[in-house]
């Protein structure tokens, strides 16, 4: 059942993962048996009264029904029924009632990316860390459309909503990194809305609070840059290798650098500095001609040395393509 | 007797406008049937582009932008212009007054009506192609489908239009199965896919306003600005939700209703045998059709609705598997002593039973609400439904149609091409949708143009195998189309499967023009088998 499990599932990293999986196996097996006495059954009877060639057409039986194979048809699946309703309700409750001791974290769906908040400040995008061994209580809501936080290995999912808050809650029993996957269609990138979630023993995950937001100082702009370009999701809809996705790629906007850039209401401005960070702060102002202006802005996401750091990163790009 | 052999409805009265505007509910009824599989076949296509696409896990020939239209645009056309109004306005039309003894449905003009209003729902949703698609889902979720820039407004319109056409037959069949059957055919004689229409009926007149009020407010919505679901408005879009699916849930079994008529009435011909438990299958389609109102919850398990609201819709769901399953017993139990032949019709119908059965009992494993919140929005869903619309409805769709073909068209298909078809089509479909349940249980969202590539191996070969299906049911569609040839013209006594209904004890193939030459007379019930023998016959 082990090597099963491991086929047909995640891996089961939540406390409750296990109870949902041993449910899933109790209506697997029933549906195994019920489905076996389907297929076998009309087959020996379709097999066995076959019209043959030669047969003559005839009278056949009256006989039409039989209580005791009905009530058993209707007895038989009511009770299966019943355990699933049963187990499907209890397993259920254990995946709602939160524990009092969990850490809570905000998480915030916005089109295309997650937003994480801790509870002693600090937010991290696309990356939730958690402690294991540990009950996280996740609330959850959305910027602008419906999003779904999925996260398999813990068997547990919830909408997220932008006019009120969805509660969740898992508690991880394995450190490692693991998917998250936004499962309420939302347009455009929404399969490129994934994250990941980061389960680390209780002390790092200590010392990983203590250093958030406080690491950044010290790197080049550059490299610092290269970091928030995954960090804040910029991934999901601009690559680097010059094939566009949901918007321009970084790589051919670098290489355009001091260039002039059409824009979808026909006017023009040179790709420099400013261009840049008005793209970031206020990004529908200026559409790249034969793109959709969907990009959320990073207005009060990105402090000034971030800004500086993602177009020092940017400006970058051109030189390595050349190398 | 020559000259009445003449004379049948497809060719008397002639002339182009004598189909555009017949009141003949058998023209009515193919007119609808060749609306039905253009859509069949537009909605196939799409299908196809988005297996292609899927094949590997990049952008590979879509951008993310052209799948969300050809995705919305696959299920919209699939559920809203073929699957829902194909059967009752295709099969239902042709065979209901038939099998009632009557000259035509009860309001003929109103019938007309209904199609034309139909055809006008699909030009709407024609132009929304056409203007550059619509990329919300099928489910127009707000406030997705308020905010998108997509043609929402004219797909909104088009099902609003198509759903009066839904009623008004809902209305006409309704008042036909009360008021037309001949003297004698009383509601235990009448046979199970009248039964089944009766049902789908009732779900049709009384569900349907409820999508077209909602597609409305919707509208409204996006002109006017009124808030009603979008919450910078003021509104909720739980509650578009719960407007949606108190439709969407019970037209499934608009959709799953007729097909069990269907095969209600296949298994009993082809195995010459009395239907198993005619009263348990007649009330069951009723009780189903009603408990069929009351689970609309399940579709929203992880919306954040009440803890007592989901522990509810969880018990009631499980109410509507249980009629189910001993349905499919009794069709089985039919076969017993019987004399069961394999033909193509009987292929599709032992198919349906294989693949309802599976989509059923997938559905236990939706309905328990632990489960569910994992496997929800996954491609679990995806295969579970499948299962049933295709597996369920469009099997016993294919089979209706092999069933009826000489009756209505007076020609015999090539026989060894259907069924090898029919095997194409049942290995095809479990190719392609069996796989997903495993992507489904490793957590593949639902609606996603690319994908992780630890999906990409089940994705590859879901998408080799959809191929086949697709190639298995165009030949099984050109293969009857292929039979209407001059020179295959079967004689109008034929009654190849020994049925004993009264569309082919007491007319011809095709029917007269009037139905009947005379008012037909009822000699027996129309399974019994155990009490007439009915020669199967077959002449060119």
């Amino acid at each position: 059942m082990d090597r099963l499990t491991e086929y047909l599932f995640p891996k089961q990293v939540s406390t409750f993962a296990a109870d949902i999986d041993n449910l899933f196996y109790f209506i697997f097996y029933s549906s195994i048996i019920l489905f076996a006495i389907v297929v076998f059954g009309m087959a020996y009877l379709a097999i066995k009264y076959r019209f043959k060639k030669g047969d003559e057409v005839r009278l056949t039986s009256s006989k039409d029904h039989s209580n005791i194979l009905e009530s058993l048809f209707f007895i038989i699946p009511l009770i299966l029924v019943s355990i699933t309703f049963v187990w499907g309700i209890r397993s259920y409750l254990k995946m709602i009632i939160v524990p009092d001791d969990a850490i809570e974290i905000k998480v915030t769906g916005q089109s295309w990316f997650w937003t994480f908040d801790y509870p002693d400040g600090g937010t991290t995008l696309n990356e939730l860390v958690v402690p294991s061994n540990q009950p996280i209580k996740i609330v959850l809501s959305s910027k602008d459309v419906l999003h779904s936080f999925f996260i398999p290995v813990m068997r547990t999912k919830m909408d997220c909503l932008p006019n009120r808050y969805n509660v969740m809650w898992f508690d991880a029993q394995q450190e490692g990194v693991y998917d998250i996957f936004c499962t309420e269609y939302c347009g455009t990138g929404h399969s490129q809305m994934g994250a990941k979630v980061i389960v680390m023993k209780p002390a790092q995950y200590e010392a990983w609070v203590a250093e958030l937001g406080s690491d950044d100082e010290d790197i080049p702009l550059d490299e610092l840059g290269a970091k928030l370009y995954t960090k804040k999701a910029c991934n999901t809809c601009h690559t680097l290798d010059g094939s566009a996705l949901v918007g321009p790629s970084y790589l051919q906007t670098s290489q355009m650098w001091g260039e002039e850039r059409v824009f979808d209401d026909g006017t023009s401005t040179i790709i420099d500095d400013n261009y840049i960070r008005s793209s970031i702060l206020e990004p529908q102002t200026k559409i790249v001609a034969g793109y959709q202006g969907v990009m959320p802005t990073y207005q009060g996401l990105l402090n000034d040395r971030e800004l500086d750091a993602l177009i020092a990163f940017l400006k970058s790009l051109k030189e390595d393509s050349q190398i | 007797m020559a000259e009445n052999q003449k004379q049948n409805y497809l060719t008397h009265p002639k002339g182009i406008m004598s189909w555009l505007l017949t009141l003949d509910h058998k023209r009515i009824g193919l007119m609808y049937l060749l609306g039905g599989i253009i859509f069949f076949f537009l909605g196939g296509l799409l299908a196809l582009g988005m297996r292609l696409e899927l094949a590997a896990p990049g952008n590979d020939f879509m951008s993310n932008e052209t799948y969300n239209n050809v995705y919305t645009l696959h299920g919209a056309i699939m559920i809203f212009l073929f699957i829902i109004p194909a059967i009752p306005g295709a099969l239902g039309n042709m065979l209901l007054p038939l099998m009632l003894g009557a000259k035509d449905v009860a309001f003929p003009r109103l019938n007309l009506a209904s199609f034309y209003i139909y055809t006008l729902g699909a030009l709407f949703v024609v132009y929304t192609i056409i203007s550059g698609g619509v990329d919300t889902g099928w489910t127009f979720y707000t406030p997705y489908s308020t905010t998108s820039t997509s043609n929402v407004i004219p797909m909104t319109m088009g099902i609003f239009i198509i759903g009066f056409s839904s009623i008004l037959t809902g209305l006409n069949f309704i008042a036909t199965i009360h008021k037309m059957r001949i003297p004698g055919l009383t509601w235990y004689k009448l046979p199970l896919f009248v039964w089944a229409l009766y049902g789908t009926s009732l779900v049709q007149i009384t569900a349907t306003p409820v999508i077209a009020i909602t597609m409305v407010l919707l509208i409204l919505e996006r002109l006017l600005g009124i808030g009603i679901f979008d919450p910078a408005l003021g509104g909720d879009p739980v509650l578009y939700q719960h407007f949606f699916w108190f439709y969407s849930h019970p037209a499934v079994y608009i959709m799953i209703l007729p097909a069990f008529g269907i095969i209600s009435e296949i298994i009993p011909v082809h195995s010459r045998k009395k239907i198993w438990g005619y009263k348990f299958i007649a009330f069951s389609t009723l009780s189903i059709a009603f408990i069929g109102f009351l689970v609309w919850g399940h579709h929203m398990f992880t919306s954040g609705q009440s803890v007592f609201s989901q522990i509810v819709f969880s018990f009631i769901t499980y109410f509507v598997g249980i009629p189910t399953g001993v349905k499919i017993f009794s069709w089985i139990l039919t076969m017993y002593k019987g004399q069961v032949s394999f033909t193509p019709p009987m292929l599709y119908a032992l198919s349906f039973l294989f693949l309802f059965t599976i989509g059923g009992l997938t559905g236990i494993f939706l309905g328990a609400v632990a489960l569910d919140i994992h496997l929800h929005d996954t491609y679990f869903v995806v295969a579970h439904f499948h299962y049933v619309m295709q597996g369920g409805t469009i099997i016993a769709f294919l089979g209706g149609l092999h069933h009826w073909w000489p009756k209505t068209m007076g020609t015999m298909y090539n026989q060894t091409v259907a069924s090898i078809c029919c095997l194409g089509v049942f290995l095809g479909f479990n190719g392609t949708f069996f796989p997903q349940f495993l992507l489904g249980l490793r957590g593949m969202p639902r609606r996603y143009a690319t994908y992780d590539p630890q999906y990409a191996e089940l994705h590859n070969y879901s998408s080799f195998w959809s191929g086949i299906l697709g190639l298995s049911i165009f030949i099984a569609i050109m293969n009857l189309l292929w039979s209407l040839r001059k020179s295959n013209k079967l004689d109008p006594g034929t009654n190849p499967w020994g049925a004993m209904t009264l569309e082919w004890t007491h007319t011809s193939s095709p029917p007269h023009p009037h139905n009947f030459e005379k008012d037909p007379v009822l000699e027996h019930g129309p399974y019994d088998y155990d009490k007439v023998v009915v020669e199967p016959t077959f002449k060119k």
